[in-house]
């Protein structure tokens, strides 16, 4: 199954585009300016094709079978989500334009904002962030600028359950903060004698992902909140398993102060091999002042009406970019990524409320359903009404030999993408499984089936395990040597 | 429509397998008083309905295919390839997360390598990641990487005035909790090499674009002497370059860049009203454990055949958490999948091509601008597909008369940015931009159609400057 590189089947004087003759006069180039070479390569159009398509095929996807990676919300993603970014009206729009010319697009992100601040509750959203870390980074960033726009220098902790994403720590680092872990209790909620042990007034905030990264609601999110206003902190809300709650709660109901979106998750706006996603945020009416712009606001019309009738009839507005007055500044160039922001919007009309109810419901049935058919034959840490996704481990008492790692390798034989594995750190060899609510219950139980197949394997053959996989395009590849003997290009 | 395949039947089962009655059961941990809010939505509507409806809203816009448009600063408007669209859009490709499980994402994986490797022919640099969200933030990460490089030890960055205005907005955001000081913003766009002076042995890094801002290009001798300046007190270079102006000009390793970084929309990238883009990063071997981001590796398979894997992650936060050089996770990856098939579909005559095809149609444009009474360049400079005009008139006057008379979108207010640029409009032209183009936007300018200020009595900008 092995591909060519693109440098590999290139072959000098050979095109993939032909380019139309300068229609103006020529003007001298500055030579010494000018480079000598340039490496890339040279192929036809049909060979080009071909790799790409190819390498296609080397890939899973969810356009191609069950990828049930915890915590990524790897949903079904609707063809009309693609063409509705696809329309001409939108790709061929600069971001200088002057406001006139794209009343359309300020209409939709406006539109977008109000959507997600009713989703969650929050009084204000920016759709500026590219992903959820960078809508963390925003967040934490606004704390900070919120403590500090009061004279309150002394806050520089920030405090993080054990069972948080890797993203939640960095952010922290990077806006300046030191993060302070918190342990998760027995029953995988937030430890909160350990919590208000270090509630004081040099906690800047606490970042608590609702439902968790166990796939559990914490049953005192309500108290977890009331601890850390009460020392003058706040709450952020890492907003990666909002599918579990659509319609279900509002966040800002339960008390978080300020959370970001992931429209590549929730929304169905697909997640591109790696990205590009969106990760807007949402605050309430302390926090907005400070959220990251622009914005898009809009205003009532006063001027004369068309002479057309029908226009008398509805209010007309006009669409512009403000800055929030307490901004902690832009986040990137331009204004998020709009394209994604087209699909997440799409997703949502197609959806309307009791839509993104059903999907929040159906997301949790499912994980329950697929708990309720492994938890005999995997150990379950916390053995609770799961949300949208639980955490099973992948240490079986019958099988010492035989590790998480391989469980996940050898699911692939079976035609599945493996679960997120070794996440969260506090389950030993964890296998974190989020199914969504796009697929059906014969879907579950073939995965079910598979996975209860294996842990037999696993006690009668586990070298079937450990080499596994069989039926992928490449057999179990060696990360250390990559990291040991690095090769990464071609060129040199 | 929420494109759930279970039936009443099969969640009756599913219910009753998991042991409770009702969709309830399953969320009694969530305080009961606020469950099931009402979402005040508008109501859902069918595929076809909303097809019409976002095809009306995107009719709200004037979009580019029906009006010239001499508007870059940043984001460009440049020929996307059949090939591109069609190789994105394989689902194998969109429907994929992150490559964490690399025996079933070889696609992914291999392409990225590839896209890695041109990064590196087009910057000359050793190493390249796999993306960041875009040029503005791959920058402000650059920054990040020069503080660690120096162990946090040194806390002063010196900027350039010709880097992207809104590049420098994002560096102060993402720089805000970390007490850095930064400097030379206040300078002159045009006088790179006054940066020099300001280097000292705090300096973590000096920064430059180039093309820069106002689309001149840099004297690459100028650019060595500013690099050596920089490694003789310890500081890194840093170079914001244009992807495509590098199919043309020398690449920022041979005037001694330790970081090139940039925006690669201009790679096969649409508009898009300014996003999804692709930060591209490339830095020398040397710093690699300190660069942000997902880095693709070749290594093989247990029966010795290739394959490609993430690598190096102990550098990133899901390893390293607080402790990590960035807190990126999900980048740009089907924008780079994009950059490396518009890069590969070009080779290496077509981006030459494309680049001298900008530069010649940007001079035939700047010549015949300057040529208009009241007009003229800002620098005698060389420039690339962008160039500064003084104009006679406020640029947003000047652009509301091009487009309401002409149909034709103008440049970028300068003045907006810069105070010293009153009424100088920077006009990017590019290969998608016919003469035809060149000359209406020539022809709606002259004296004939649009008077210069002074003959209607208001000030004389010249005169006043």
């Amino acid at each position: 199954m092995r591909e060519p590189l693109i440098y590999e089947i290139s072959s000098p004087g050979r095109a993939g585009v032909n380019l139309p003759e300068c229609d103006v006069p020529a003007t001298p180039l500055p030579k010494e300016y000018l480079r000598e070479d340039l490496p890339l390569p040279e192929v036809s159009e049909v060979d080009l094709v071909r790799h790409y398509v190819r390498l296609s095929q080397l890939n899973y996807a969810v356009d191609t079978g069950f990828y049930p990676l915890g915590s990524c919300t790897m949903k079904y993603n609707p063809k009309v989500n693609e063409e509705a970014a696809k329309l001409p009206g939108f790709v061929q729009t600069h971001p200088y334009q002057p406001p006139d010319t794209i009343q359309g697009n300020l209409f939709l992100m406006y539109q977008l904002q109000e959507f997600l601040k009713e989703i969650s509750g929050f009084a204000s959203v920016s759709l500026q962030p590219a992903a959820g870390a960078h809508g963390e980074l925003a967040g934490v960033l606004m704390i900070r600028a919120y403590h500090e726009s009061r004279g309150d220098h002394k806050r520089t902790r920030m405090l993080i359950p054990d069972s948080a994403h890797g993203t939640n720590p960095a952010s922290t680092t990077m806006a300046g903060y030191e993060t302070v872990k918190i342990s998760s209790d027995a029953r995988g909620n937030v430890d909160l004698e350990e919590l208000r042990a270090h509630c004081d007034d040099t906690v800047a905030g606490l970042m608590l992902t609702n439902p968790n990264t166990l796939g559990l609601f914490d049953e005192h999110v309500q108290e977890i909140a009331r601890l850390v206003h009460e020392c003058g902190g706040l709450l952020y809300g890492d907003g990666a398993n909002l599918n579990a709650i659509m319609g279900i709660v509002k966040p800002a109901a339960l008390g978080f102060d300020v959370m970001h979106f992931n429209l590549h998750k929730t929304f169905s706006t697909p997640h591109g091999g790696g990205g590009p996603g969106a990760g807007p945020v949402g605050a309430n009416e302390v926090l907005a002042p400070f959220l990251p712009g622009p914005i898009v606001v809009k205003e009532r019309v006063e001027e004369e009406p068309a002479s057309d009738e029908e226009w008398e009839e509805e209010e007309m507005y006009y669409y512009h970019w403000q800055m929030p007055p307490s901004s902690i500044g832009r986040l990137k160039a331009f204004y998020g990524n709009f394209a994604v922001c087209i699909k997440a919007y799409t997703y949502i009309r197609m959806l309307g409320a009791a839509g993104l109810r059903e999907v929040s419901e159906n997301a949790v049935l499912n994980a329950n359903y697929l708990l309720s058919r492994l938890k005999g034959v995997y150990p379950l840490p916390y053995n609770r009404t799961c949300m949208h996704e639980f955490v099973l481990s992948g240490r079986l008492p019958d099988a010492p030999d035989v590790h998480t790692i391989d469980i996940a390798k050898r699911l692939m034989d079976f035609g599945f993408h493996p679960p997120t594995i070794y996440f969260p750190l506090i389950v030993p060899e964890a296998l974190m499984i989020e199914p969504t609510e796009t697929e059906s219950k014969e879907t579950l139980d073939a995965f079910a089936d598979a996975l209860i197949q294996i842990a037999q394997e696993a006690k009668t053959n586990p070298e079937l395990l450990h080499s596994a996989p069989h039926l992928a395009p490449v057999a179990r590849l060696d990360e250390v040597l990559a990291a040991r003997q690095p090769v990464l290009q071609c060129l040199k | 429509m929420s494109y759930i395949p279970n039936t009443d039947a099969d969640r009756a089962v599913m219910l009753k397998a998991i042991g409770v009655k009702n969709m309830d059961g399953l969320f009694r941990d969530v305080p009961e008083a606020l469950r099931y809010p009402e979402l005040k939505l508008p109501p859902p509507v069918s595929e076809m309905e909303a097809l019409r409806e976002l095809r009306e809203i995107s009719e709200y816009n004037v979009d580019l295919e029906h009006a010239p448009c001499f508007l870059g600063a940043g984001a460009y408007r440049h020929f996307v390839p059949s090939v591109v669209g069609h190789v994105i859009g394989r689902s194998e490709f969109y429907t994929a997360y992150t490559p964490y499980q690399p025996e079933i994402s070889q696609g992914t994986l291999q392409s990225i390598f590839e896209y890695q490797s041109m990064i590196c022919a087009l910057t000359g640099m050793d190493v390249a990641n796999a993306s960041h969200y875009d040029g503005a933030t791959a920058l402000a990460e650059a920054v990040l990487m020069a503080v660690s490089v120096s162990r946090g030890k040194r806390r002063k960055v010196v900027l350039s005035a010709g880097v992207h205005p809104e590049y420098r907005a994002v560096v102060h955001t993402y720089t805000q909790g970390m007490a850095l000081t930064i400097v030379g913003e206040g300078a002159d766009p045009l006088a790179t090499e006054v940066l020099a002076d300001m280097i000292d042995a705090d300096t973590a890094c000096v920064i430059v674009q180039n093309p820069n801002f106002l689309g001149y290009l840099e004297d690459p001798a100028a650019l060595r002497t500013l690099a050596d300046a920089a490694h003789s007190k310890g500081a890194l270079f840093v170079v914001s370059a244009d992807p495509i102006s590098l199919g043309l000009f020398s690449p920022p390793a041979d005037y001694g860049a330790d970081i090139v970084c940039g925006e690669g929309q201009a790679l096969g990238g649409g508009l898009n009203f300014g996003g999804p883009y692709l930060g591209f990063f490339a830095c020398k071997q040397q710093y690699v454990h300190k660069m942000a981001g997902r880095i693709v590796g070749q290594t093989v398979d247990r029966h010795g055949q290739r394959g490609f894997v993430l690598t190096l992650s102990a550098r990133e936060q899901h390893i390293r958490r607080e402790k990590a050089t960035s807190n990126i996770c999900s980048n740009e990856a089907l924008m780079a999948l994009a950059a490396a098939v518009y890069l590969a579909a070009m080779g290496k005559t077509g981006l030459r091509k494309v680049a001298e095809l900008c530069y010649h149609k940007a001079h035939y444009a700047a010549q015949r601008l300057s040529a208009l009474p009241g007009y003229q360049l800002l620098s005698q400079k060389p420039f690339f597909k962008e160039f500064a005009l003084r104009c006679p008139r406020p640029v947003d006057e000047i652009n509301e008369y091009l487009l309401d008379e002409w149909g034709i979108i103008g440049g970028y207010d300068l003045g907006k940015d810069y105070p010293g640029l009153a009424n100088t409009m920077l006009i990017c032209v590019t290969e998608m931009n016919t003469k035809e183009e060149i000359d209406l936007l020539v022809e709606a300018l002259a004296p004939d159609y649009f008077p210069r200020a002074d003959e209607e009595g208001a000030p004389d900008m010249e005169e006043a400057a």
